[in-house]
Order: structure tokens, then sequence, then C-alpha cells
């Protein structure tokens, strides 16, 4: 069952109220969502160990409120000089509720110039992003957004 | 289906930082959806893309079932010599693709 | 305990205004197309060709459009540079073709040339290789304003009004109530566009792929729990001149992106 999403309880009434319009939302099968919290920060362990993840000097740009949760523009950027010896090494990209819970594992170096990469990412359910960004020091650091994704109106049938 | 579409800038100065974006025809299919009766549909993604400038990786991405149908990757380097940009997509069942662009640096 | 007369005469009030829930037109001055009504980064995946994924369809549309047929034509051996000769033609389709006296829209009469110009064979609905080359001329539209001026598109038109005003499925709504009443308004998450088709075929985030308005229109359709129309049938086509002469004068923005 789809965990209910952290929305405020005007919207949750909306969504109510547009529910016995129903659209064919009632027909659809509730995406499964089997990643779950715990399954997120054992891939972020995976990847980055025991390091100490700070929060800061990553940006990563997801609209609050996605227009749908198949296609979802994302911007991930860390501030850096991008000198050869001080340079964003890696960025890795995680989600909260998606089947599976990497999304992106980027690879720069001091070539790259400014690290900022942009995609589009799939999201199953309204969750958590979080980015991740590792330097040539070895030190991590990260950033975190709380996505709303809801079902689109009139899709396919089966 | 057509080429990946590549929009590199033709010309640049030396040490500029140029943006990069890439656009490539793939399903991405994630493997955790099934079909009308119930049968799982195979995992079919594009698992790694990168980009090598004169022979050099510039860029390296692994992608995962999250990433959208037709991937669209952009990214950045520094233009550094005229010369050639490889970019090579590679993924399941064998899907292997790749495409050049020319760069003019003064 | 209410008696039989006014039971009846309450069921054929209700049956009366069952019909048709027409709604009011919108005046053509608040007309928005789905692009206005779109978000930021939606919009700029759309208005950077390098980055609309229904490029890589135009990219393959410009290829068939070169490539020789069976019997040794292309699209090019007749029509030339595609920039110059289908300029404004996807903007005025649906169309009515005198030789077969009825409405076709553009993905039909692309597969008439084929099969009676090139002796090549008519490419299904919703394939990629139709959908690359309609979403190629649509392109050469793009800015020009939809255009349904044939006097014998008319009765189409008409028909097609009374299929967007008529309640329909299981849900007993028209299209009018929410395209014309409630646009502007959110379904759910979604906001509710005045379905305006200035951009088809588009590339639907939904989807993750490129679709004509006629798949559009079932998935409306299927949201409503009403039959869908097949792709093809007369009154899928009916709909879309309808939905183009609504949108009359609107420039068109093809191929667009939408949520």
């Amino acid at each position: 069952m789809k965990a209910e999403p952290a929305i405020d309880k005007g919207r949750r009434d909306l969504i109510k109220g547009a529910s016995a319009l129903a659209c064919g939302m009632l027909l659809l099968a509730v995406r499964k969502a089997d990643a779950t919290p715990a399954s997120m920060q054992a891939a972020i362990r995976d990847v980055f160990g025991n390091a100490e993840i700070g929060r800061g000097k990553v940006t990563l740009d997801i609209p609050s409120l996605v227009e749908n949760g198949n296609t979802v523009p994302m911007t991930v950027s860390v501030e850096s000089p991008m000198t050869a010896t001080d340079y964003v090494k890696s960025i890795h990209v995680f989600n909260e509720k998606n089947p599976q819970p990497n999304v992106i594992g980027i690879h720069l170096g001091p070539r790259a110039g400014k690290a900022s990469v942009s995609t589009r990412i799939r999201l199953a359910d309204s969750q958590k992003v979080v980015a991740i960004a590792q330097m040539s020091d070895g030190s991590v650091w990260s950033a975190q957004v709380d996505v709303i994704v809801t079902l689109a109106a009139c899709v396919e049938g089966l | 289906m057509t080429r990946p579409l590549i929009n590199v800038p033709a010309r640049a100065k030396r040490g500029q930082v140029i943006e990069i974006k890439t656009l490539i025809s793939h399903v991405m299919e994630p493997g955790f959806r099934h079909s009308s009766i119930g049968v799982l549909l195979p995992r079919d993604i594009i698992t790694e893309f990168v980009c090598a400038y004169d022979g050099e990786e510039i860029f390296r991405a692994d992608l995962f079932p999250a990433i959208s149908a037709n991937p669209f990757v952009t990214f950045h380097t520094v233009a550094t010599k005229s010369g050639t940009l490889t970019f090579t997509w590679t993924g399941d069942n064998g899907f292997s693709a790749t495409e050049q662009a020319s760069i003019t640096v003064e | 305990m209410v008696s039989a007369g006014l039971r009846i005469s309450c069921i054929a009030l209700m049956l009366g205004h069952a019909a048709l829930a027409r709604g009011s037109e919108i005046p053509q001055s608040e007309r928005r197309s789905g692009y206005d009504m779109m978000g930021r980064d939606t919009k700029a995946m759309q208005d950077d060709d390098t980055a609309n994924p229904a490029t890589l369809w135009v990219l393959e549309g410009e290829t068939i459009w070169n490539t020789k047929a069976a019997d040794g034509k292309s699209c090019a051996d007749c029509h030339g540079d595609a920039g110059t000769s289908m300029k404004g033609v996807a903007a005025r389709y649906p169309a009515f073709d005198a030789t077969r006296d009825r409405a076709i829209d553009l993905e039909q009469r692309i597969n008439i040339c084929r099969s009676e110009r090139q002796n090549a064979t008519p490419l299904p609905f919703e394939s990629r290789q139709l959908l690359a080359l309609a979403a190629f001329v649509a392109r050469q539209s793009r800015g020009m304003p939809i255009e349904q001026n044939d006097p014998r598109m008319q009765p189409v038109i008409a028909s097609g009004r009374a299929l967007f005003e008529g309640r329909q499925g299981q849900l007993n709504l028209s299209c009018a109530q929410c395209h014309d009443d409630n646009w502007g308004k959110q379904l759910a998450g979604s906001v509710i566009p005045q379905a305006h088709p200035t951009g088809y075929p588009i590339y639907r985030l939904e989807w993750q792929n490129l679709g004509s308005l006629q798949r559009r229109l079932r998935n409306c359709l299927y949201g409503l729990r009403a039959e869908t129309y097949p792709l093809g049938a007369p009154e899928a086509v009916a709909l879309e001149a309808f939905l183009m002469w609504r949108a009359r004068g609107m420039p068109m923005d093809a191929p667009g992106v939408r949520p």
C-alpha cells in the first residue's frame, strides 16, 4: 500500500474531492513502492561506507510538486573551484520509495570545469531525493529535497 | 530510431567551460513493470554513459532504472584543444551506441 | 411516499439535463494553450529543440521523408523541401478528402500518399515511423495559426461538437464540463487544460513517448470510463476536427511536450 504522503490538509481535501471524479484513477494499480528509507541508507553506505556526510555545497534542483512522476527534470550542482587539486570526484543520487534506491552515479574530474549535471528521472511516489557528492579531498556533502508526486489524470487503458 | 542527439558548441575559447547536451532514444524498461496479464517485463536499460575528449574520459554516469526513457544527460567540460568528443552508451541485452562531435578551440 | 407521477417527472427532468452538458464556450480572447499552463521545467523541455525528446522523432521523420520507398519514390521526390511544401499543412488538418467524401487526419493523409503515390504499405497508427513523419510534417507548421475554413468540414465539425458536449462513459461526463467549465482548476495533482491540440503529436511525460491526438483522446475516454474510439475511426477524426476548429487562430507549437 502506498504510504500517505506528507501533504497539507488543504491539498488532501482537494484530492479527496477530485477523486470523486476519479477519471480512471480508481482502476489503476497503485504504483508499487518497495524501497524504504532503510534500503536507501544501505545503498548510500554501499557507496560511501561510514564516511561522515555533511549538509551543504550540493544543490538539488527538482520541482517540489512534479508535473508527472514518469519524467522529472533534475539538476544537481556542487560548489567547487574544479581545479586539479580541488574538485568534485563523484555525485550519487538516491531515492526513498522507488523499487530501487539508486538513481544515478556521476563521475567527474578537474576537466569538468563545472560540477553541474542535468537529467530526467522517475519518481514512483512522493518521497525524499538525496544527492551526495564526494570531493577530491575525501569529504562528503549532501542535499535533500522532498518531492510530491501525484498520479496523472486521464491515463492509458490496460 | 534516429542517431543520438548531441549538442556541443562548434567553437569555443581555450579554457572556456562548455555545456554538452545529449539525448538518446531508449525505452529504459525498469524491470518492475508487469504486462496486462501479469507477466514481468524484463529490465532493459542503458547502464553506462561515457564521454571522452580526444580519448581521455571526461564524464561517466552509471544509470539505473530510475532514469526516464529517452535519457537526456547534460554536463560540462573545459575546452582545452580542438578535437573530437566521443560518446558511448552501453546497456542490457548488449546495447551499445556511439556518437562523435568535433569542437574547434581557439 | 412519493407519488408515481412525481417520481416519473423527476426522472424525466434529470434525463432532460443528462443528455447534454454543453458548457460555456471559452471566449476567444481567453483561450490558452496547454503550453501556457505547464510548469517551468516542462516548458523548458519543449523550448529547447536539443532537449525536447520529440526532436528524436522529427529527425527520424526527416530521414524517412528523404528515403525512397518501394517503387523508388520518396516524399521529397514529389514534395521537395518540407520546410516549404509542408508549411501550414498540419495547421489545417483534419481536412476533407473529396475522393473518399470524408474527413481525414494528417496520419491518414500520410498513409494515403504512401499507398497511392509511393506504392508502399501504409504505416500502422501509433507506429514509430508514422509518428516520426507526422512530427516532421507538423514541425513545419510551428508558429502558424490553426485553420478550419473549409465549408465541407462543417458537418464533421458539428458532429465533433456533439461528441464534445455529450455526456458519456460510466462517469457520465462531457468533455465540455472539464475543458470549457473547469479549465485551470485542479483534477487531483494535474491542472485541467482547455484542450487545444496546438502541439500534436506530443511527447507526453506520462507515456515517456511521442503520441498522436487520437491516442490522447483515448486516454481521456478511458478516464471517463467510456468506450474508446478505435484509432482512425470517423468519430475520432470528427472530434479532432472540432477541437482544431475550437482552437482556430491559435499558433501551432508542434511537436510539444505535455504532462
